[in-house]
């Protein structure tokens, strides 16, 4: 067989290959040659095969059929050999192939070899790509080699140890010993390779830090290097653009960074050094701002005493008014990380970051934006969001939706006005409508009513919007909702903020019919629409109209469409009494907490929100969590999560799952409780714990019906008593008392409950979550069970406390209820 | 953990893409799943691409790649890119003894440069002896005397 072709040959004639196709017949033709030269077991050429391999490798052509004549090649006695086979290893192979562990008998040899070059080959293969096995079998002698005078060994095996210990950190204390003297060597190779190792072994476990704090002595000797570093001259072996070694003054810092946090002494030890370099390294060339960087890290990290924390941020300014791109990029990165911690020196520098909102590189835009919401507060609000504002306007769409969402928040914590507020969320909904968050429509909706008297300029205003524009489906929705509501004002002129439209009825009509039929609405738009339209019955005089358009759709295709028009139909035949009483104007929502889910339920033609909120902080997780706890409460058999079938009209946020999980909201067909107080509910609202509205029927005489005790376990002691709602007679209320009778208070007391499928259940809010001890109070709570099938009340109850420091869960089931509480 | 073949393969590609949409004169830092990504551009077609951890810094990474570049324009003599394609297992070797398991190994340009050439000079020696057909025994006894 002829002589296998060289790899300089090969490289060459792979490179003059014009298509692809012709690429990979060449490389076929040779792979085959190839093989056939590995089963001819031929150790003259093995070296050279395995290197075409591993550049027909690079090119992304398979090799693993190389692997084992790496081995072979690791094996053999030759150099040239070795060299090959280590960097065959090293690609090809790793550690899901068994083929590696085959290596470590080899590579076991060749740390002990009399050639250090050998001996380096066999520790970089170890430290690249060593699996766990391997780095256990060979622990020992790394540490060996740690130990030796011979620094060029002794640096390559202070990083193998620092794979190792990634590998199996078990193996961490093995190498402690070695560490004793690393620092005083001269040769930076090992100094540096040192640093490394004691860091990685710091960052790994804390019993490390503490020791080389106290014992060891750690900092004095890393200032006395670095200060070397700095105040000695020139060294053209390490010299960087003038400075000494920036490689080694970055890795100091950072184990002093590590060594500083959160220990005053250390933190000390090192201000001075801290401040010398921060005030004498040059900043004309990137290494100098390299160590700069480092050095504002450290500072920001470390018990540094306020001089020099304001140097270090000032440091981070000078870097955002640089030219480097780099160098702003990495100044707004820093100040993101301490901008919670030092938010008023970072204010100060406000202008230059959001001026870097402008600047046309991606990455520095999303730095300058988040970095900018984290900036906003009371005083600048108006001036940020103003740039906020343009920013949303012309970035790409990637930034839209994060921005659009930090505008939200930020002005919702910060608005100076409620007209502000409006405008902001307005201007948001028309620049960047389609990539807003879905809970931002109901969280508007609320808004809009909370504020009175804006109900006739904000009308107005989406109104006008609606003429421009009915693409951007959130302000779609939300306009045609106010329309809904207030089209009456609308209509009558009213507007005090600014020049009031002169708008007809018809004309109204005509919008909202248009929103019905356009192509660009989507389906929850087109329920808004019609829900509008059937509200303006009761505002506008033009009912017949109305009464059209709600029976054209009676036949609509969409069935969700279909089943409204079907409803406000019957509303307008036969219940045409109630139908002032339940499309008159919407009540003030309560307020819930930011962030804090609300939802738009469709009952019986009403647009209802129920508010969902939260008690105790953390307030937004905790209904979700306490709903599936209560689905673990409520077991297999007796409660069946049902989904209502009136779809919310739009998607489910927190409590829509909340709502869904918790039994269908099924419509009682009773009358409407005739006083629109701050009640939202037509029918009662059957939700159970966490979700509160004010207590409704507190006050009814009780019925008579003894009280009982439900709970008596480990000092607690839950009572209850019995009232009979009046209008109602399938409804019991229940007032539960808890008492402590322990030493100790019950703090973040948490009473839920369950019933079975046929009762529904709701809790109102408790009279706080705390039960003192000793009996010196109760915890009351009120909840209203509706019964009505009569059949006999159970209930399991779950209780959550925190009593002497520790957590405390306990179930019950509750079946002594008194006869007269549920006949 | 190491990732597969093909995943490796997907992570090469992507990274190539990303690198070589970004615009010119654009900062040589962006962000990929969890990884910053640090390239610098070299000649027109040649770029040196590294990933860093959250808490490594860029801007040393600019000069770890900085210095890879001036390592291996001191070995071939004014660096192209050619010599990087025939030679590719010299640079992989020049990588070895600047960098591993991604930490600087040694900060001295000379002392890499030193011990390249060394080894060199071990695999030039090998390759004479067997010419001159002596056995593996003796070609041992040289590469000794050379450490010392």
């Amino acid at each position: 067989m002829p002589a296998p072709i060289r790899l300089r040959e090969l490289i060459r004639t792979i490179r003059t290959a014009r298509t692809q196709a012709e690429e990979r017949e060449m490389i076929q033709k040779e792979c085959a040659a190839i093989r056939s030269s590995f089963r001819e077991e031929d150790n003259t050429y093995r070296c050279r095969n395995v290197a075409k391999l591993l550049y027909m490798h690079m090119l992304g052509y398979p090799a693993h059929f190389g692997q084992l004549e790496c081995l072979k090649l690791i094996a053999s006695q030759k150099f040239t050999d070795k060299r090959i086979g280590y960097l065959g290893a090293m690609l090809l192979l790793d550690e899901r192939q068994d083929v590696h562990l085959l290596m470590t008998n080899c590579i076991k040899n060749d740390l002990n070899h009399s050639t250090q070059y050998v001996q380096g080959l066999a520790l970089c293969t170890l430290g690249c790509m060593g699996s766990s096995e391997m780095c256990r079998d060979l622990a020992g002698e790394v540490e060996k080699l740690l130990k030796t005078s011979n620094s060029y060994l002794r640096k390559k095996a202070a990083l193998c140890a620092v794979h190792v210990i990634r590998k199996v950190p078990e193996l961490m204390e093995m190498f402690l010993p070695a560490t004793k003297n690393l620092l005083s060597e001269k040769n930076h190779g090992v100094l540096h390779t040192s640093v490394v190792l004691l860091t990685e072994m710091c960052e790994r476990s804390p019993d490390m830090l503490a020791h080389f704090r106290k014992n060891e002595k750690l900092v004095p000797q890393l200032v006395r290097i670095l200060k070397n570093l700095i105040m000695s001259g020139y060294s053209p072996e390490h010299d960087v653009s003038g400075i000494s070694d920036p490689f080694l003054q970055v890795r100091i810092l950072r184990l002093l960074r590590i060594l500083g946090k959160g220990d005053d002494d250390s933190s000390e030890a090192m201000n001075d050094i801290l401040a010398q370099v921060a005030t004498n390294t040059e900043t004309s060339k990137n290494v100098g701002n390299a160590i700069l960087y480092e050095t504002v890290l450290t500072i920001m990290d470390i018990k540094s005493e306020s001089g020099l924390r304001v140097l270090a941020i000032n440091i981070l300014g000078r870097f955002l008014l640089n030219n480097d791109k780099n160098i702003r990029y990495v100044a707004l990165t820093s100040l993101l990380k301490t901008v919670q911690t030092d938010h008023n020196a970072v204010q100060r520098h406000r202008s230059t970051i959001v001026d870097c909102l402008k600047d046309l590189d991606v990455s520095i835009k999303r730095r300058a934006m988040e970095l900018s919401f984290a900036l906003v507060n009371g005083n600048n609000i108006r001036g940020m969001m103003k740039e906020l504002l343009y920013f949303l306007d012309s970035c790409d769409p990637e930034f839209k939706a994060d921005c659009a969402s930090g505008v939200f928040l930020a002005a919702e914590k910060y608005a100076p006005s409620k007209r502000w507020h409006i405008d902001t969320i307005m201007r948001v909904l028309t620049t960047a409508g389609s990539y807003v968050r879905d809970d931002s429509v109901p969280n508007l909706i609320q808004l809009i009513t909370n504020s009175v008297e804006m109900h006739a300029y904000t009308v107005q205003r989406l109104y006008k919007a609606l003429l421009d524009d009915i693409s951007q489906q959130p302000l779609v929705q939300v306009a045609s909702w106010c329309i809904g509501e207030y089209g009456d004002l609308l209509v009558s002129g009213q507007c005090e903020e600014e020049e009031p439209i002169q708008v007809t009825e018809d004309e109204v009509l005509d919008v909202l019919e248009g929103l019905l039929v356009s192509n660009l609405s989507t389906p929850v738009t087109r329920g808004y629409a019609l829900t509008a339209i059937m509200k303006l019955s009761t505002r506008f005089t033009s009912v017949n109209r109305i009464k059209k358009v709600v029976s054209i759709y009676g036949s609509s295709i969409d069935v969700e469409l279909q089943q409204r028009a079907v409803e406000y139909n019957a509303l307008f035949k036969k219940y045409d009494h109630m139908r002032p009483a339940l499309l008159e104007r919407m009540p003030i929502m309560e307020k819930t907490a930011s962030n804090g889910p609300t939802e738009i339920v469709q009952t019986n033609g009403e647009a209802e929100p129920s508010v969902v909120e939260a008690k105790h902080p953390p307030p937004v997780t905790q209904p979700t969590n306490q709903a599936n706890d209560l689905l673990d409460l409520l077991g297999g058999n007796d409660v069946v999560p049902v989904i209502q079938t009136t779809v919310p009209t739009k998607p489910a946020s927190a409590g829509g799952e909340l709502l869904d999980l918790l039994g269908d909201l099924s419509l009682s067909g009773g009358p409407a409780p005739a006083p629109a107080t701050s009640v939202p509910s037509s029918q009662p609202a059957f939700l159970l714990d966490g979700l509160t509205s004010p207590p409704l029927f507190n006050d009814i005489a009780a019925a008579g019906i003894p009280p009982m005790t439900a709970y008596n376990k480990n000092g607690l002691k839950i009572d209850f008593t019995f009232e009979r709602a009046n209008p109602n007679p399938n409804i019991a209320v229940i007032t539960i008392h808890a008492s402590n009778s322990t030493e100790a208070d019950m703090t973040d007391f948490v009473f839920q409950a369950a019933v079975p499928k046929t009762f529904q259940l709701q809790l109102l809010s408790p009279s706080s979550n705390v039960v003192p001890t000793l009996n010196q109070g109760t915890v009351t709570q009120v909840i209203r069970v509706l019964n009505p099938q009569k059949q006999q009340l159970r209930m399991r109850i779950k209780l959550t406390y925190t009593h002497k420091g520790s957590a405390v869960q306990d179930l019950a089931e509750v079946n002594n209820f008194p006869p007269q509480s549920w006949q | 953990t190491p990732l597969t073949d093909r995943e490796k393969k997907k992570v090469i590609r992507d990274m190539m893409m990303l690198v070589l949409a970004r615009p010119p004169r654009s900062c040589n830092f962006l962000q990929w799943r969890d990884l910053k990504i640090v390239y610098k551009r070299w000649y027109a077609s040649l770029y040196f691409c590294a990933g860093l951890e959250d808490k490594d810094n860029e801007l040393l990474a600019l000069e770890v790649l900085h210095r890879y570049v001036e390592l291996l324009d001191k070995y071939f003599g004014n660096v192209c890119e050619l010599d990087i394609i025939f030679n590719f297992e010299k640079a992989y070797f020049i990588l070895d003894e600047f960098l591993m398991g991604g930490e600087i190994l040694e900060t001295s340009k000379l002392a890499v440069g030193v011990s390249m050439e060394e080894a060199d000079t071990l695999q030039e020696e090998e390759k004479e002896q067997e010419e001159v057909g002596k056995t593996d025994k003796e070609r041992f006894a040289c590469g000794r005397g050379l450490r010392e």
